[in-house]
């Protein structure tokens, strides 16, 4: 067998099939190529990508540009006390993970130890020198564990987050070599805080709803976890820079003041600590609308760069009054580089910033179709887009896909900010709106965006508060139901049997 | 004006022509932050202040930070002191002049500070600049008044002052390094090519150099991360294999925490080329998703053969999405990853059309073009500055990466190579990127070194040079004079 160097890799199974011989396999000597057939390519319908096909049938190891390009999948490991955010950041890093399109799932330990343990008494069951309760611990940190195993070799996952406190040394190294054994690349969180007021909230925030402490009163759960915390602080072993050298980190001190960065990897982990350096957990909220009714939205008419319609300038001036009620500190607004958000801030009378990655899908051949014209003239891409509409990309224009990628700049600054009142579009707003509701690419592109309505998002415990307030200005309805019938052969009536009324 | 239901006006908005930004009024002076493509985040200026012994790379990550923060958009400038004093000290002895009780010196020290302090204030001021990055060369001994080395903590005090004082930000980039073959490897890539020893033997610079160095490690202060801990700043160790991070502020500073955790400074090369000629380049029309021709085909298999004769060691290759680009790494027959990001520029209503044909329906849009071709948004497309903004993804990747071949289209390539090569905006859209010729980058020193490769395959040229005249009102001929031929 002929030594295969990496950059001689073939796609899929090429190499083994004899009528290859004729594609272009790599040189072995200086030949002139210039008689060579190269394999065809063919479009994907659906995401049109370009592809090489053989027999009629396209290639499957197609490499498109995704996030994770090791073959590794890789272990996050949270460590530190209880109380200093660990679960906050585990849950809101897979949230991030997923929508980038990276398949992340959290493992918490704790769930697992409330799962064996069916009722929980007291701090007692964490005191070092309890017996039994050490060995629950660690029989729950393995049966996590080999969830995780199952999850990143077996279910596709591609990264795992193992979130508990994992505050010794000992524990941690058992942990390097379960990911050792698997082929699994590790990457540790920690989180240090000593701010007695910090700690406070957190235990207020999201302890004290926990299934731990249902039969409690504040005083006792609060009581209660604090000694907790103290069974843990004698063994602590943070990371430390000379002892743990060797191994890929951060360390989050004091709620992001300072970070300590060791041996990134790869592109996944530098994305996670640029990520992890621009949330932060001042209280704040976010407020999504979309643009006043345009004059295409009344037409049934999609894309394009409308102005607004009356009852659209109508909304622009509610939406002032609102924002003026809320008074809110130190507001940001931002809008698209479309008219129709633009003309909807300038109510305002404040200063915005214009994003062209806000702009709306661009809906390629398609743009400024009524759906019937669609139907009537792309009647497969209709159907094909109704089939999977996250995925699917309107020739020579977008797909949910592509704008997901798009807005990630904003999801980034969002974090980073405070008050922030976002005017977009509908599939902007919906991409937007799952990243914080953290939908799947399944329900994102069906959800619920009216026109001349506010979506005031306002993150709280290990999540996000959404509050919806309608501003009382009529609109026409933009909302298209998936419809029952999605094959490519359906009627005309089936097809179009979702689309909202319009003029 | 429309009027609205309360009988107060509302603006009405106009597309400006050029950039094809919806703004309220036109005819007055338009507020750039307003009128903007992209979003602005920098409020207040910032000054970047490096910190470290010699030889730790500050000067290479000042350049390297600097070109990046051009490219994308954020005007940004380099102060390196060390050049006022080369100016304020004409022939430099040895480096006994650098010692602490040299009264003299420290005064033309402190006045060199204070002028690079000045031409700051100017930067911001009167040239609209955003960011300042300050740099020392080495060997200022350390003292307890300003010295532009930025190496004790007095000295820091008196930079802080100065940019509270004027409401500039303040944001500290230290380089820490121990590792005796770095630096000499340092030594040996920069310093000597530095005027200070221009006539002198290696050695005896070497050996002067590391006197200057210990000179100096006496009063080092490295930032204290008790003491300063209200200072924001990231100390790097040993060339990114760790970094600690404190009161990151804004966008900016998280930007550029992002930025130097990313750039590495293993060797290695870049190859840009273009996809093969494909059909509509031979028709002379631009955009559009056409497949290559005969040519363009010759060109992949010639690349293929090309690449194999370099004999790089794990070379990934990115394409766009588009499928000329694909049909060329096809050739190569080994894996590459799709980049929507590196598709060519959408030329909007423009699309598939002649150079011709876009004089004939559009001429207004021409002649625009040509006057500002950065800037310039095809209706219902792209500019050139928008797409350094979706390219910035593939650049910070490429700075993770090493060996890499990026097969992409004409003005994509032109702005990656304005990345590579320092290049301007109103270079960047005339950097010659014929088909048919990978560039292969290297980095050496403080830059970029070029090698082109044409693969003697013949191709249509497609590149088109600024008309002479620009005006909105010029003939056919006039804005048709630069077209390169095509069938």
């Amino acid at each position: 067998m002929k030594h295969r160097s990496p950059s001689e890799q073939h796609h899929g199974k090429r190499s083994r099939d004899p009528d290859a011989a004729t594609a272009t396999s790599p040189p072995d000597k200086m030949e002139d190529k210039t008689t060579s057939n190269p394999r065809e390519l063919t479009q994907n319908p659906l995401k049109k990508i370009w592809m090489p096909y053989k027999n009629g049938l396209p290639e499957k190891h197609i490499a498109q540009r995704k996030v994770c390009m090791t073959n590794c999948p890789t272990l996050i490991v949270t460590v530190g006390l209880p109380a200093r955010g660990k679960t906050y950041i585990s849950k809101k890093l897979t949230r991030y993970l997923n929508w980038i399109d990276v398949p992340t799932r959290e493992f918490n330990v704790g769930q697992y130890r409330r799962e064996f343990v069916k009722i929980y008494k007291s701090f007692e069951f964490f005191r070092p020198d309890n017996e039994e309760g050490l060995s629950i611990r660690r029989q729950c940190a393995s049966a996590a564990l080999n969830d995780v195993r199952q999850y990143l070799t077996e279910e596709g996952g591609q990264v795992a987050v193992f979130d508990a406190t994992n505050t010794t040394r000992e524990r941690r190294e058992t942990i390097i070599q379960f990911a050792e054994q698997n082929g699994f690349k590790v990457f540790f969180v920690e989180s240090v805080c000593e701010d007695p007021d910090v700690i406070q909230e957190n235990i207020v925030q999201v302890k004290l709803e926990s299934p731990d402490y249902t039969n409690c009163n504040t005083e006792e759960a609060v009581k209660d976890f604090m000694m907790r915390i103290q069974c843990y602080e004698n063994s602590y072993e943070t990371l430390d820079e000379v002892l743990d050298r060797d191994l890929s980190y951060i360390k989050i001190m004091d709620v992001g003041q300072r970070f300590l960065v060791n041996r990134v990897l790869d592109h996944i982990q530098s994305r996670i600590v640029y990520y992890l350096m621009n949330i932060h957990i001042t209280p704040r909220s976010i407020y999504l609308c979309r643009h006043g009714e345009s004059e295409l939205n009344v037409k049934g008419r999609i894309g394009g760069d409308s102005g607004l319609t009356p009852r659209g300038k109508e909304f622009a001036k509610k939406l002032t009054q609102f924002i003026q009620k809320q008074d809110i500190s130190d507001l940001k607004v931002w809008t698209s580089q479309m008219k129709r958000t633009i003309q909807t801030a300038e109510a305002l009378g404040v200063p915005y910033e214009q994003w062209k990655v806000l702009n709306e899908i661009d809906a390629g051949v398609c743009e400024e179709m009524m759906y019937e014209e669609i139907q009537e003239s792309y009647s497969l891409e209709f159907a094909l887009r109704d089939q999977d509409k996250y995925r699917y990309r309107y020739p020579k224009g977008e797909s949910y896909e592509d704008l997901v990628q798009r807005l990630e700049p904003v999801i980034m600054e969002l974090e980073r900010q405070e008050n922030v009142l976002v005017i977009c579009h509908q599939a902007v707003m919906r991409c937007l709106l799952a990243y914080f509701l953290d939908k799947t690419a399944v329900e994102l592109p069906y959800l619920k965006c009216p026109l001349h309505t506010v979506l005031k998002l306002t993150p709280v415990a290990y999540g996000c508060k959404v509050e919806s307030i309608c501003l009382n200005v009529e609109a026409v309805n933009t909302h298209r139901e998936r419809p029952e019938n999605v094959n490519v052969h359906r009627t005309t009536e089936d097809a179009l049997q979702t689309v909202p009324p319009h003029l | 004006m429309a009027l609205t239901a309360d009988g107060s006006e509302q603006k009405e908005l106009t597309q400006t022509p050029l950039l094809k930004i919806w703004v309220p009024w036109m005819g007055c002076n338009l507020n750039r932050r307003r009128g903007s493509s992209v979003p602005q985040f920098c409020n207040s200026p910032t000054m970047i202040v490096m910190v470290g012994l010699p030889a730790r790379g500050k000067t290479y990550i000042s350049k390297k930070l600097t070109r990046y923060l051009n490219w994308i958009g954020v005007p940004t400038k380099m102060f390196n002191v060390g050049q006022y004093r080369r100016e304020a000290v004409k022939i430099y002895k040895n480096f006994e002049f650098f010692k602490q009780d040299n009264e003299e010196a420290m005064n033309i020290r402190k006045a060199c500070a204070a002028a690079a302090l000045k031409d700051v204030t100017a930067y911001f001021t009167k040239e609209q600049g955003q960011v300042a990055v300050i740099l020392s060369t080495p060997v200022f001994c350390p003292l307890k008044v300003f010295d532009a080395t930025n190496t004790t903590c007095e000295r820091r005090a008196i930079i802080l002052n100065f940019a509270k004082e004027k409401g500039y930000k303040v944001f500290f980039v230290e380089s820490i390094c121990e590792d005796p073959e770095i630096i000499a490897e340092n030594i040996k890539q920069v310093k000597f090519g530095s005027p200070d020893y221009v006539d002198r033997d290696i050695e005896e610079a070497m050996e002067d150099f590391v006197q200057r160095i210990e000179c100096y490690r006496a009063s080092y202060t490295s930032i204290d991360d008790d003491k300063d801990r209200k200072l924001s700043y990231i100390k790097i160790f040993d060339v990114g294999s760790r970094y600690l991070v404190n009161q990151v502020q804004d966008h900016i500073q998280s930007r550029i925490v992002y930025y130097l955790m990313n750039i590495h400074v293993t060797p290695r090369s870049i190859y840009l080329t273009r996809h093969g000629e494909s059909e509509l380049n031979l028709l002379g029309r631009i955009g559009g998703d056409s497949g290559l021709s005969p040519r363009g085909q010759k060109y992949a298999n010639a690349l293929a053969i090309f690449i194999k004769s370099q004999n790089i060691k794990d070379l990934k290759v990115w394409t766009s999405h588009m499928k000329r680009t694909i049909q060329t790494a096809e050739a190569l027959g080994v894996q590459y990853e799709q980049w929507k990001a590196l598709n060519e520029i959408d030329a909007g209503v423009c699309e598939e059309l002649t150079y011709e044909e876009i004089q004939r329906d559009f001429p207004s849009e021409f002649a625009l073009r040509d006057q500002d071709k950065y800037r310039y948004r095809y209706p219902k497309g792209e500019s050139y500055e928008d797409m350094v903004h979706r390219l910035e993804p593939v650049i910070m990747e490429l700075e993770r990466q090493e060996n890499v071949l990026v097969i992409c289209h004409q003005a994509i390539m032109r702005c990656l190579l304005a990345y590579f090569l320092d290049k301007p905006g109103d270079e960047l859209p005339y950097l010659r990127c014929p088909l048919h010729t990978t560039l292969k980058l290297t980095p050496v020193a403080y830059g970029c070194k070029v090698e082109p490769f044409f693969l003697n395959i013949e191709a249509v040229n497609t590149h088109r040079e600024r008309p002479v005249n620009v005006s909105v009102n010029r003939n056919q001929d006039e804005a048709l004079q630069t077209v390169p031929d095509h069938i």
